[in-house]
């Protein structure tokens, strides 16, 4: 889990309303997030779009640390934002999350 | 193993998705030594499919999709010459031929060279009167024939030409849509599918004549005629034929390569040759998930596999490719999908995903998954098809209640 402090916690959803190794999308303020949950249930934030074309990365499927965009099986490590090869090559944004009260939390800047 | 031990050179005919892949990889693989890719196309390597979806519909004049930046060419060392044609290969002597006389020696080579687009053999069909769709200037030259009111008539009811049907109807130009069998996409997806996307079109306005052949083309005044066989005559503002395409397959032939359906490769997609290997559009392979079957696949994942793979085997490796086949398409809202090969299927179980969406398995005989074929809005059914893939890749005989219901995680199925 990202522990690096934010200007503004963010409630997302509740813990649970994520599976293990599953993915939810997040929307606020006119932007789109994707919140992970992982195997070894902690929990992640991405930028929502894939950097390759701008879909929805919550229709995708979640492997271990990977999320898989669901248009071409673009590849990135949530927990760093990394882009694992084709056709991805950009890095997606990551943000931290906190848990407090069974709920999830964004850190935005 | 004939050739350099140590490779030094690698040479890639064809700047492509498979070509740009292939150079890639041989520098994540760790090769050290000089990678350059030829290509007969001026552009750097890039992205085919937004050709027939995005570069024709977006309101912005399009851009090329460019797979390689000039920074991660040079990062990586990769050499890409733009507008220089192979035009031979001579394999005593280890060199490639260009069309301005200059020679490079190759330790290992691949061919990546794609495929055409197939012409009309039609009386009257001529390069100026049917538009193709293969490259990004030809993409840009149909996007300016799809004004509002334009009737537009499309030769081909298989991927390229239901795509550029839906980007037409986008640009709210007129579309006639003709296929000589009597349905849609008949070669890779199964008829209930196939009904769907035919029934989207015809919401969209597109008038489909399937099962139509036709007699000749003739010119309009400035206006072209199709004479159809059924009578009918269609006036048109443009024609466009995707009929297919054909590999490109010329200059191994000249070189003495086997050819069977494409240039011919074994499971480590090296030719008859062994230091000269071929990927993607142009080759043909066995597929080790279907009984060595030999394929020619058209698809854009399988490129880009293939490339992966003919870089390691150029390096020595021995694995043979079995990826499972993967295929998409975007018209309208609606993208298909099939992961493996529906042909092989004896028999269909249907999981009903909502909001419409559908994804066929494709059982054997023995009951074992062999292919998943989906339509729907791409969010709905990307997921499964994708763990289908998986499953189809693991050879697995799954229960057919499973499949059908959809309290069923498919996710689930693949641990056991
Ligand atoms: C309009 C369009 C839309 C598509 N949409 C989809 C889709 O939605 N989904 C999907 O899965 N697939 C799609 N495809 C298929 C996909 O793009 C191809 O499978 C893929 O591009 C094949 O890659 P390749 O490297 O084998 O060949 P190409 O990408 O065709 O590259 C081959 C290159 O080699 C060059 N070449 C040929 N001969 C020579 C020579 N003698 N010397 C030098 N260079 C040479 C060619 O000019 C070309 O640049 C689409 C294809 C097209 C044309
Ligand atoms: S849009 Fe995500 S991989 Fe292409």
């Amino acid at each position: 889990m990202n522990t690096t402090t934010a200007a503004r916690w963010i409630e997302a959803c509740e813990a649970d309303a994520i599976d293990e190794e599953d993915v939810m999308r997040f929307d606020h303020d006119g932007h789109t997030y994707a919140i992970y949950r992982s195997p070894d249930d902690e929990y992640f934030a991405t930028d929502g779009l894939c950097t390759h074309e701008q879909i929805h990365l919550a229709d995708g499927l979640v492997m271990d640390h990977i999320i898989e965009c669901p248009k071409h099986n673009g590849r990135f490590d949530y927990r760093t934002g990394q882009a694992k090869g084709a056709p991805v090559c950009v890095n997606l944004k990551t943000y931290p999350v906190k848990l407090d009260g069974g709920k999830v939390f964004l850190g935005l800047a | 193993m004939t050739g350099a031990a140590q490779p030094e050179s690698m040479i890639v005919i064809g700047a492509g998705e498979a070509g740009a892949r292939a150079a890639m990889a041989l520098r994540e693989s760790g090769f050290a030594g000089r990678v350059t890719i030829l290509g007969d196309e001026a552009h750097r390597p890039y992205e085919r499919p937004p050709l027939s979806k995005a570069a024709l519909t977006d309101a912005a004049e399009p851009q090329a999709a460019f797979i390689l930046t000039p920074d991660r060419l040079d990062e990586h060392g990769i050499t890409h010459l733009g507008g220089r044609a192979v035009t031979a290969i001579d394999r005593a002597a280890h060199e490639v031929h260009l069309a301005d006389g200059e020679r490079l020696r190759y330790d290992r080579l691949l061919i990546a060279t794609g495929a055409r687009a197939r012409k009309l053999a039609l009386p009257g069909a001529t390069p100026e009167n049917v538009l193709y769709l293969r490259t990004f200037e030809e993409a840009r030259a149909l996007r300016s024939r799809l004004a509002p009111g334009a009737h537009i008539a499309i030769i081909g009811g298989g991927f390229i030409g239901l795509e550029l049907a839906a980007a037409a109807r986008a640009r709210d130009a007129d579309v006639t849509l003709i296929e000589l069998a009597p349905r849609l996409l008949a070669r890779a997806v199964p008829a209930a599918i196939a009904a769907i996307i035919a029934a989207r079109h015809e919401a969209a306005g597109v008038r489909l004549r399937l099962g139509t052949g036709i007699e000749r083309i003739e010119a309009e005044g400035e206006r072209h005629a199709i004479l159809l066989s059924t009578g009918e005559r269609i006036v048109c503002d443009g024609i466009i034929a995707g009929i297919g395409a054909v590999a490109e397959t010329g200059l191994a032939e000249r070189a003495g390569l086997a050819i069977d359906n494409g240039i011919a490769v074994d499971g480590r997609l090296a030719t008859n040759d062994p230091d000269i290997f071929a990927a993607g559009d142009c080759c043909s392979f066995p597929h080790p998930l279907y009984g060595d079957r030999r394929l020619r696949l058209e698809a854009w994942r399988n490129a880009q596999d293939h490339g992966n793979a003919a870089a390691k085997s150029m390096l020595g490796g021995s694995d043979a490719y079995q990826a499972v086949p993967w295929f998409w398409s975007d018209q309208y809202d609606l993208t298909l999908q099939i992961a493996g090969l529906a042909d092989e299927g004896r028999e269909t179980v249907t999981r009903d995903l909502g909001d419409g969406a559908r994804l066929d398995f494709h059982l054997a005989g023995d009951g074992r998954l062999v292919a998943a074929s989906a339509v729907g809005p791409n969010g709905r059914i990307a997921r499964d098809v994708r763990l289908a893939e998986m499953l189809i890749g693991k050879r697995v005989t799954p229960d057919r209640a499973s499949l059908v219901d959809v309290s069923v995680k498919l996710k689930g199925l693949l641990a056991g």
